[in-house]
């Protein structure tokens, strides 16, 4: 009774489906399955993340296993000239000028300070790190593009479009590029990349055993970053040269730079 | 070219041989353009996107704690009520990404020896105060870390009686100070969990200028002839130790 209401009989009716089929394939293909399934939580979206570090110099005990970490997690070269991250020791004596050394960035130790003792007026270490300038200096002069800041804001190099013209590693304040002896090509701290894309801590974080490092997202509310940096003294690495560095140091004062 | 033809005769010869290589030039740009730049150059930026998923594809050394735990739980909680609850397994036991691929044929170090331990544990100036540090050289010089410490547990081997034996560097200082025949506890009232959980029970100190003032006010009883001061008129509203350091008096007769 019903069928005789439609006024597309049956066979024309299921002709043009058959039409439509391909049409309607097309369209279940073209969406993200994966998204669908298992949801946003698990896909990486590198423009929801901007990434920073806070170093507690309070904290830090100059053992040295972040710099030691940091070349097992990314390979770099054990030479002594070579780092990704390294320690600083900071000694400033009554009178005279500053100490500040870093042998082998503080992996092997530190030897005997030679002053004495009682002339030390205050002392401390220092771990210092690419500072994933906001406006990095070593960005603009790459003459083909070969160092980056990506979409989740970590400067980046690409050692496969790196013409080894060293520009970069000249114009780094902070001394935090080299040239990786084997592939000669620029070389620097990713915030161990491959890592945080995956939620993990970059290996210094993670290594660290006084916690000296925090590592979180700078525009998030809820970041353990964001909580370092509303009750520490904050300060960062030459402020006046405006390349914004996201490395916030505590404990640091006019001696580190 | 379909406009030219028409007027090719009014067109000068020069023009037309300047255009063609001008066309022949922009032409090999073109061309080498996309021979030479990447498919992915300037997708997000002034570089190449591929880039960035191959650093991110870089192989993992650290697995990380979380990976640890899911096998090491009850290893874990022995650590996380220690005093090495900040420590991650891999910060002694060294990056452990091999070892959980093939769990039996890998194994981490264990380190052993009393250099590891000395890495954080030795005493070095910089170190922030209160850091537990000892002079390696007269520390059970001849014996392991492990015999008495447990590493993932690190109590002391028994509740110690000495003030020195982590007060060090004061306990050295005050020696050869004027404070030299004071105990520790004759300003410091010290309970008797300070020794077994120092964080938790803290050491008292004094609070009251007066309290030096029992030796050193200007009609304090005192047989010795030490060093006295007027406490009216003496450092205003400061504390005494806002200026002396207690355990290095610097003030002589």
């Amino acid at each position: 009774m019903k069928e005789k209401s439609f006024s597309l009989p049956r066979r024309e009716f299921i002709k043009t489906c058959l039409k439509a089929l391909p049409l309607s394939g097309l369209f279940f293909f073209g969406l993200d399955f994966q998204k669908l399934l298992l949801g946003q939580t698990n896909q990486y979206d590198p423009t929801k993340h901007d990434f920073g570090m806070g170093i507690n110099i309070h904290k830090c005990i100059g053992c040295g296993r972040c710099a030691d970490a940091c070349k097992k997690e990314n390979n770099v070269s054990r030479e002594p000239i070579y780092f990704r991250t390294w320690i600083e020791r900071y000694v400033i004596p009554v009178k005279g000028e500053t100490y500040v050394d870093s042998p082998n960035g503080g992996i092997d130790g530190f030897p005997e300070y030679e002053g004495k003792i009682k002339d030390i007026l205050r002392t401390y270490f220092a771990p210092k790190i690419c500072n994933q300038c906001a406006k990095p200096p070593c960005v603009q002069v790459c003459p083909v593009g070969a160092t980056f800041q990506s979409r989740d804001k970590v400067v980046l190099v690409d050692d496969k479009w790196c013409i080894g013209c060293r520009y970069c590693i000249q114009a780094c304040p902070y001394g935090a590029r080299y040239l990786h002896p084997v592939k000669k090509v620029a070389d620097k701290c990713t915030f161990c990349y491959h890592r945080i894309t995956k939620g993990l801590l970059p290996a210094c974080v993670e290594v660290c055993p006084t916690q000296a490092r925090i590592f979180g997202e700078v525009g998030l509310q809820s970041s353990p970053l964001r909580r370092f940096v509303r009750f520490n003294d904050i300060t960062v690495l030459k402020p006046s040269l405006n390349t914004e560095p996201k490395v916030y140091y505590a404990g640091a004062d006019m001696e580190v730079r | 070219m379909k406009k030219i033809k028409p007027d090719n005769s009014r067109i000068p010869k020069q023009i037309i041989s300047i255009a063609v290589i001008f066309s022949i030039v922009i032409a090999a740009f073109i061309i080498g353009r996309l021979l030479f730049v990447p498919r992915s150059f300037g997708k997000y930026g002034h570089y190449r996107a591929d880039a960035v998923d191959e650093i991110a594809s870089q192989k993992l050394n650290y697995a990380g704690l979380q990976a640890c735990k899911t096998c090491h739980s009850s290893i874990n909680q022995t650590l996380s009520d220690s005093y090495h609850k900040g420590l991650a397994c891999e910060t002694c036991h060294g990056p452990a990404s091999k070892h959980i691929e093939s769990p039996g044929a890998i194994k981490p170090v264990v380190p052993r020896e009393r250099k590891h331990c000395e890495t954080c544990h030795s005493y070095n100036p910089s170190r922030p105060t209160g850091f537990p540090q000892i002079i390696a050289e007269s520390h059970n010089p001849d014996k392991a870390c492990i015999s008495c410490h447990k590493p993932h547990d690190p109590l002391l081997p028994q509740a110690i009686s000495e003030c020195s034996a982590c007060h060090r560097s004061i306990a050295s200082q005050k020696s050869v100070s004027h404070h030299a025949s004071l105990s520790c506890t004759t300003c410091h009232k010290v309970a008797e969990k300070h020794m077994s959980n120092p964080t938790l029970e803290r050491a008292g100190k004094p609070m009251k200028r007066e309290f030096c003032g029992k030796c050193h006010a200007s009609g304090a009883y005192n047989p010795r002839n030490i060093w006295r001061i007027d406490l009216e008129t003496h450092g205003g509203r400061y504390l005494c130790w806002d200026c002396h350091y207690p355990h290095f008096p610097e003030a002589k007769k």
